[in-house]
């Protein structure tokens, strides 16, 4: 029964890196960036979160709502500020520019409220419910139901909304994209709009779920996040969501099965290992293009 | 209705078009004649915003259109079919034309046009719910028309719809360039396939190296020697 425990352990780790790594995959889809800043998106998310609830006193879904909102215009801020104006120039100087914002934001941040960690409030009530003899929280369940909604939304934005089939469009061709009458820049704008608020919601369940959050918190989660989007195929939104669960489920078993030193670096064999034998991922199909 | 004033345009340093002016009357079929890279495609970029003249004046329907972003050009009427079809292969056929229709909000006049696009090209409606990318070159050619089609285009611009397509399906892509110039769209249609375009034009402009060389009545182009040895096979 360990075993079901375990697998519930892990589809919660896994539900986080999923979100993150939804944003990952979405800003890459569009303008061929890793968005390295995207992990201290998710920082400021779970610090938004942890002040909503102990100074505002809000309760979870309000102040998951508002993380995310601040999430989306610190996502769309860096974009016009950062991002916006490198738009043609190499990839490598984009991804510069990325680690750069990724600095700033943990640093300035550092700067102005110290570097201590926080203990996140409990706004959850914990109850404990038996299933098969693994003791399953309330949290996890409710984190897991945050997640799914969140990713059927996103879905359905995506595929059945106007601007989500802007959003397709824009990534498969902007110039055709332009041709339809597409406005590319704000299209691009949602984009990370839509990326920073899930990379937010992460935020505020990590703080629920691990209750200590710190400025640097962003970085090892938004590093295994961009390995899940990987592994999932980058740029594919189904594959953040398969990469995401698959390695938080991958790293709680060699957790328990008492590797738990190994877990990081399961992830980024993991890496290694997609990265050699199939670097487009599991959903990611070698680009065929018809003449 | 369309009126294009000594344009001159640049890619990085090379000068792709050279003090361009043509004109372009409502209700015609216009046709821009010239070898490989000559600038076609460069002046029809232009026309719909993907590229800027550095100098010159672009008129439609008496106002300036020069510098105006791509999204204001499709939505004052003027759709452009881009070379190589462009469409949006991960997307159904459906998706296609409704990405087509983008600038309009008209919900219910969308779906009629829709269904007039199915009805000019049947092969669509059998296959509007497949990937644009599984559709074969002349089913893409007649997605990327259709879908230009959806934004109600007063002007239709066309990159070369003929290339590499089969004879018997460039012909059928001719009749229907036809059949949409009928139902009241004026067509500025690019081509290499010379003989093509000007047995289904009223007038022509030759363009060469940046330059427009000649221009005319199709039919005046048709009999002139100097055409027909450099574009017609030397019939």
């Amino acid at each position: 029964m360990e075993w079901i425990q375990q697998f519930f352990n892990g589809i919660s780790l896994g539900s986080i890196y999923a979100l993150i790594a939804l944003g990952y995959t979405m800003v890459y889809g569009i303008i061929k960036l890793i968005n390295f800043a995207h992990g201290d998106v998710f920082m400021i998310g779970a610090f938004t979160g942890f002040f909503a609830i102990s100074v505002l006193n809000l309760s979870f879904l309000p102040a998951l709502l508002l993380a995310m909102i601040v999430c989306a215009i610190l996502g769309v801020t860096i974009e016009r500020i950062a991002y916006k104006r490198l738009r043609n120039s190499t990839r490598i100087a984009a991804l510069i520019t990325a680690i750069g914002v990724s600095l700033l934001i943990e640093y300035i941040f550092i700067y102005f409220r110290g570097a201590q960690p926080e203990a996140y409030p409990e706004v959850l009530a914990k109850e404990t419910y038996n299933i098969f003899g693994a003791k399953i929280s309330s949290q996890s369940v409710l984190i897991l139901c945050v997640t799914v909604i969140l990713m059927i939304l996103l879905q359905f934005i995506v595929h059945r909304s106007k601007i989500g089939k802007a959003m397709r469009a824009v990534a498969y061709d902007q110039d055709a994209a332009k041709l339809m009458g597409i406005n590319v820049d704000n299209t691009i704008s949602i984009t990370f709009a839509i990326g920073s608020a899930l990379a937010g919601a992460a935020g505020v369940i990590f703080g629920i779920y691990y209750t200590k959050i710190d400025p640097l918190m962003g970085i090892i989660p938004g590093l295994k996040a961009f390995i899940a989007a990987v592994l999932g195929g980058i740029g594919i939104i189904p594959g953040a969501m398969v990469g995401g669960f698959l390695l938080g489920i991958v790293e709680t078993v060699v957790s328990a099965s008492g590797f738990s030193l190994w877990r990081d670096a399961a992830a980024f064999i993991i890496l290694i290992l997609i990265l050699i034998f199939r670097p487009s991922g599991i959903f990611g199909k070698n680009a065929k293009e018809k003449v | 209705m369309l009126k294009v004033d000594e344009i001159d345009v640049y890619y990085d340093n090379i000068h792709a078009l050279k003090g361009v002016s043509l004109e372009v009357l409502a209700g015609e079929i216009v046709t821009l004649i010239g070898a490989n890279g000559a600038g076609k495609s460069t002046l029809l970029k232009t026309l719909s915003g993907l590229l800027r003249p550095k100098t010159g004046r672009i008129d439609y329907f008496g106002q300036s259109i020069t510098n105006k972003p791509v999204q204001s050009i499709v939505q004052s009427g003027i759709s452009h079919v881009p070379e190589g079809r462009r469409v949006f292969a991960n997307m159904t056929v459906a998706e296609n034309l409704d990405l087509g229709a983008y600038i309009r909000k008209d919900k219910k006049a969308i779906e009629e046009d829709k269904q007039a696009v199915y009805a000019l090209f049947p092969r669509l409606l059998e296959r509007k719910k497949q990937l644009a990318g599984t559709l074969s070159g002349g089913e893409q050619q007649m997605l990327a028309i259709g879908r230009a089609l959806m934004a109600k285009p007063k002007l239709l611009l066309l990159d070369e719809p003929s290339m590499g397509l089969a004879p018997l399906l460039v012909k059928q892509i001719f009749q229907i360039i036809q059949e949409i110039n009928q139902n009241g769209t004026t067509i500025l249609l690019v081509e290499q396939n010379a003989n093509m375009a000007l047995s289904i034009a009223n007038r022509a402009y030759v363009i060469e190296t940046g330059n427009v060389v000649a221009s005319g009545t199709a039919k005046e182009l048709q009999s002139s020697e100097r055409i027909k040895q450099a574009y017609l096979g030397g019939m």
